[in-house]
């Protein structure tokens, strides 16, 4: 399979995840992958995969990695997600993917309702909407280095590549 | 001949408009990008447009873009094709004639050349810079353009080459640096058919201009290759990528080839080939190969790290322990039960005739007495034979180094293990991005467990908040106060704890010399077994009332952690060392016990000596059974038992606990809960959380004891080993069905050293009793290898007398000689001093870097601010200056549309403003601030979209206006 070239996984990481790709629906997938069949999941699917089910951001990132930007998965784009997230992946790929991740919407900076979005998503909304604020101010302050009030890809690779669990936390294991 | 010289520069020509067109997209790509700041040069809008037509309006979204652009490229990669193809034909006709010719034409061909090598290099360039470059997206669309380009520029090549016809392509099947993992009868198949058209094609030598050229498209599409799977593409993209440059490179790669060399350069291709696949093979092995994988790897995802990172440990520590199991069974165990002399043969190695009844019993042999005792388990069994079988194995000698061997090991493991995870976690701990790391880190995607992933979520809102809080700092006073006294408290009652179990441990121990002085069989089971059970009571215990203690202590988890790691090590720690003093007591005991033994041994010997032969005992003694001769107790068998019974009554607790407090428990609550008045799972006893520090502990320990005992007991690392792989599957299992995950969650970095260290003192203060037996208290005089001998480490001197060459031994008392040793030892310290010193500078001269870092940060911060201000009122400028034309046409025009224009020009530089410069825009908007706090708020997206579109309906308004009008939004992009 040309995967090996695209994906940081080995030839036996790759298959296994293609049975995975193809536990979530068997009656949609075919066994067979020689010819290249155009077969798409649904995010419902994607989304309940026990590795994603919990995540706060499941969404995000099925819509990121995902060719229609709707959460709808291709084998390949299963694959390419799984290989970002994947231990081997080097750090700037996993930060620009993170950053996609965050950027609510698509329009390639993370701005406050970006910010917003994401406390709230990690604290479930039990923050006050002061604190809200302030912490996204907080954040802001920290990370904008060209005081353009959001963040850019750069503020973000600059900030990120510091963080000291970023790696660690940043990737699924399968 | 005139035609197909004519075709080919038509081609050229052609490609390389062609390429113009396609560069300077790629260059308005890239400005866009660059310039996005300040302004947009119109000039390539405008260029852009001319070559589109109508068909690209200014608002179409990009992913449009992209895909027309995908339909040029395609379009003109076909037409590239269909080119090459007719050169080909023509080529093929005319081969003959134009050989003659050939130099000619390439001096013609020269300068087409020479205009493409600058564009190469110019592309070059282009995308080194492209690299650096952050923006992504820019650079994917960048380097696709690119890459069409390339494979044009090659293509290109190839068409002259044929047209040429000087060169004829020397097609050999090529290694791509990552290949594939076509199977190898494919790539066989291939190279066969290659190699048949190059029998037909004639070899002949390229310029090496063109050589150059070829190489270098070559390795570009090498390294391509390569660096594929770290580019941000989506799959798709990445897989065609992947096809075309492989095709590329199996077309021309092999034209590097020449001559007389193609040979062997073929072969060396193949063997590369070969070796990478190996290579790939190996690894997809090695990764088989690490034990456990998949069951830590489900751990991890249910528990979060903390709890896989004590499986690691402890699988690291199983490697540890089969280095040493392999050691001491290697080269101890294995050679003296299979050359040594066998069981009965001498009276070490027979059980003694008042034993004999009960030495099979299962009782005994639980104990590790009876046959067990005597064994190869123990040191009393080996045998002080110099060199034992015919290999002649020096047994003392080997056992000796064994013990030191086994320790030098593991303080070497321990120590780089250490170092390593020092550097992996050294820097970084600045907290100049607290909050964002805190945003955009602390989600652990590894959770796949709802009630994990319910615990990270209120352990995230519980940060967020005390972040916020100490953010704020307004701590009260009073509540220091408090918690001082608390933790003092806390500090207290553990003290109290530690000193009461130091003090029953020692008393116990007393207690059971006692009663074995009194002999072990008039007392209970409990009697007997008394310190081992209090020791294990303890350790069970004792934890849980310091997790209690700690509660009141307030700290944060992870600190917490520690704290209790501590204290646990404390208790630990003391009562082992309680442990070892009770057995040096008892060691002083039995060797004292074995004076008299030695003494009666000479009168009793003489007795028989007497009583059997009178006076001249040339003549064998009687054979007497070996059972039935008198012996010493052997103190140090005595000490590997106790160490075999400690080990062996510490994994049955571990193993009791888990499966009572652990098992037992969660199917109590499971099944009861059914018929219960209050809620188990919710309430009370609940499922027992994974104690991580607990079992951490646990293991160390278990390790200090190996290390401690290994000497006197070789069996112990193969029991270790045991153990561990018991545990793992035990714990595994326990883990998975009867755990909860923990109520606070953290992260487990940098805790790793902390273990490590532990593990680390835990290493030495066992190897230090250890030691000291060895070197201080002579071996006893009728069991192990080194009976006969003073000391134990004598073995050394008497290998090197008798073994090696006198001028060795010289040599080494020279070098042993203190005056030699003193002065070494004085250097080995000076260079730690000077070593300890540079890190210290070194780590100032760090903090003080990063203090300049962080200086330059602010002054770039400041600088890009002053710099937008600065743009921000040129285009305020400009903008007046636009508006007030606009106007003035307006009014010549005088129609309403125009001043609706001018309203939204307005607003859409206010937008300008705040995208630019958020709140620093607001002194420079004085003028409009009436707008101003609707505009701050963050604008959606579809409103500039719809701002789009607007312009085309204003005839009125000249050219560049619209313009300018429409790079609003294009700013706001960037």
């Amino acid at each position: 399979v040309l995967f090996y070239d695209c994906t940081y996984f080995t030839r036996k990481e790759i298959l296994r995840l293609f049975y995975r790709y193809r536990d979530l629906a068997p009656q949609l997938v075919p066994l067979d992958y020689t010819n290249q069949p155009d077969v798409k999941l649904p995010y419902e699917l994607i989304g309940s995969m026990p590795e994603l089910k919990d995540n706060p951001f499941r969404q995000r990132i099925a819509e990121v990695f995902s060719e229609d930007g709707e959460g709808n998965m291709t084998l390949d784009d299963f694959l390419d997600m799984f290989s970002v997230l994947s231990e081997m992946a080097p750090r700037d790929l996993k930060a620009y993917y993170a950053f996609k991740i965050y950027d609510f919407n698509n329009d390639d900076f993370i701005c406050k309702s970006d910010l917003e979005k994401t406390l709230n998503k990690l604290t479930r909304n039990e923050l006050t909407e002061d604190e809200v604020r302030m912490v996204c101010e907080k954040v802001m302050d920290e990370a904008d280095l060209d005081n353009d009030g959001r963040l850019s890809l750069e503020d973000f690779q600059h900030m990120i590549v510091r963080a000291p669990d970023f790696l660690s936390t940043f990737h699924i294991r399968i | 001949m005139p035609r197909g010289n004519l075709i080919t520069s038509e081609s050229d020509i052609a490609i390389t408009v062609d390429n113009a067109g396609d560069e300077d997209e790629v260059s308005s790509c890239y400005e866009e990008h660059e310039w996005g700041k300040n302004r947009v040069k119109g000039r390539e809008k405008e260029r852009e447009k001319k070559k589109r037509g109508n068909a690209r309006k200014k608002g179409a979204s990009r992913a449009g873009r992209g895909d027309e652009e995908l339909e040029e490229r395609a379009e003109r990669g076909e037409k590239g094709r269909r080119r090459r193809k007719r050169d080909n034909h023509d080529g093929k006709g005319r081969e003959r004639d134009e050989e003659e010719q050939a130099e000619e034409k390439s001096g013609r061909a020269a300068k087409n050349k020479k205009n493409l090598k600058n564009e190469r290099t110019r592309k070059m360039e282009q995308e080194e810079r492209d690299t650096e470059e952050g923006d992504a997206k820019r650079k994917k669309k960048n380097e696709s353009a690119k890459r069409e380009e390339k494979k044009e520029d090659g293509g290109k090549r190839a068409v002259k080459e044929k047209a040429n016809a000087v060169k004829t392509k020397k097609h050999k099947k090529k290694v791509e640096t990552s290949s594939e993992q076509e199977s190898s009868e494919e790539e066989d198949v291939e190279e066969e058919e290659e190699e048949e058209k190059e029998k037909e094609l004639r070899p002949e030598s390229l310029s090496p201009e063109e050589l150059e050229k070829l190489k270098e498209a070559v390795d570009e599409k090498k390294k391509l290759i390569q660096t594929l799977r770290g580019k941000p593409w989506p799959m798709k993209k990445k897989l065609s990528t992947l096809r075309e440059s492989q095709e590329f490179l199996e077309k021309y790669e092999g034209a590097l080839g020449k001559g007389k060399g193609r040979r062997l350069y073929a072969y060396k291709v193949m063997m590369t080939k070969k070796w990478m696949k190996f290579q790939r093979d190996f690894e997809n092995f090695k990764t088989a190969c690490i034990p456990w994988e998949m069951k830590i790897k489900e751990i991890e995802s249910h528990f979060g790290s903390s709890v896989a990172s004590y499986f690691i440990f402890l699988r690291w520590m199983y490697g540890i322990n089969m280095i040493l199991f392999g050691l001491t069974f290697g080269l101890v165990m294995v050679p003296e039960a299979l050359m040594g002399r066998p069981y009965g043969s001498m009276p070490r190695k027979t059980v003694p005739r008042a034993d004999e009844a009960s030495a099979m019993d299962f009782a005994v042999l639980w104990d590790f007495g009876g046959y067990a005792q005597y064994s190869v388990l123990f040191y009393g069994y080996y045998n002080n034979q110099r060199a034992i079988g015919w290999l002649k194995f020096r047994m003392p000698l080997s056992y000796f180094l064994v013990g030191v061997g086994t320790v030098a090991y593991s303080y070497m493991v321990v120590i780089r293990t250490m170092a390593r995870n020092a550097n992996e976690s050294g820097g970084g701990d600045d907290n100049s991005f607290n909050f964002s790391w805190k945003m955009f880190t602390s989600w652990d995607y590894l959770i796949g467990n709802p009630e994990t992933a319910d615990n990270k979520f209120a352990s995230i809102t519980t940060s967020f908040k005390e972040a916020i809080l100490e953010e704020q700092e307004s701590r009260k006073d009073d509540n220091i106060h408090l918690t001082r006294f608390l933790r003092v408290l806390a500090n207290f009652l553990v003290m109290c704890c530690l000193a009461g179990s130091g003090y029953l441990i020692y008393f116990v121990v007393r207690r059971s010399q006692k009663f074995a002085l009194d002999g072990l069989d008039n007392h209970s089971w409990w009697e007997r077994n008394e310190v081992n059970m209090v020791m294990s009571l303890l350790g069970m215990f004792c934890p849980m009332l310091f997790d209690v203690i700690s509660t009141l202590e307030n700290y944060h988890p992870r600190i917490a952690l520690q704290w209790q790691l501590g204290r646990i090590f404390a208790l630990f720690l003391g009562n082992l060392y309680t442990f070892i003093i009770a057995l040096m007591d008892e060691i002083n005991l039995k060797r004292k016990e074995e004076e008299i033994v030695k003494f009666n041994m000479t009168v009793w010997e003489a007795s028989l000596y007497n009583g059997t032969v009178p006076e001249n005992s040339t003549a064998p003694p009687v054979t007497i059974h070996p059972a039935d001769v008198p012996r010493g107790p052997c103190w140090e068998t005595m000490v590997g038992q106790e160490f075999v019974r400690l080990i062996i009554s510490d994994t049955m607790t571990t193993y009791i606990t888990l499966l009572i407090g652990d098992f037992l428990r969660a199917v109590l609550v499971r099944f009861l809960n059914y018929c219960w008045c209050w809620d188990l799972e919710a309430g009370f006893p609940s499922y027992s959380e994974f104690d991580v520090s607990g079992n951490v502990l646990g293991l160390i320990f278990n390790q200090g004891m190996i290390w401690m005992g290994a000497f006197y007991a070789p069996c112990l690392p193969a029991l270790n080993v045991l153990r561990l792989h018991v545990s793992m599957y035990l714990q595994c299992w326990a883990v998975m069905c009867c755990n909860v995950p923990q109520e606070r969650v953290f992260k487990a970095s940098g805790s790793n050293n902390f273990y490590m260290a532990m593990l680390l003192v835990i290493l030495f203060l066992s190897t230090l009793p250890a030691i000291y037996t060895i070197v201080t208290i002579p071996p006893s005089f009728d069991c192990g290898p080194f009976s006969g001998k003073s000391r134990m480490f004598d073995v050394i001197q008497e290998t090197l007398e008798s073994d090696f060459p006198a001028w060795f031994s010289k040599v080494f008392s020279y070098a042993s000689n203190p005056g030699l040793v003193l002065p070494f030892l004085l250097l080995m310290v000076l260079a730690i001093y000077y070593l300890q010193s540079t890190s210290k500078s070194f780590k100032e001269a760090n903090v003080e870097l990063k203090k300049k870092l962080q200086m330059q940060n602010e002054e770039n911060k400041k600088k890009s601010k002053r710099a937008a201000l600065k743009a921000a009122m040129d285009l305020e400028e400009a903008r007046k200056a636009m508006t007030q034309a606009a106007e003035q046409q307006s009014n010549n025009n005088a129609s309403p549309q125009a001043q609706k224009d001018g309203g939204e020009n307005r607003s859409s530089s206010q937008r300008l403003h705040h995208g630019k410069n958020g709140r620093n825009a607001t002194p420079l908007l004085t003028d409009q601030e009436g707008q101003l706090p609707a505009t701050r708020a963050p604008v959606p997206r579809t409103y500039h979209h719809g701002n789009h579109g607007a312009p085309g309906y204003l005839p009125g308004i000249p050219r560049q206006t619209e313009a300018r009008v429409h790079r609003a939004p294009s700013l706001q992009r960037h």
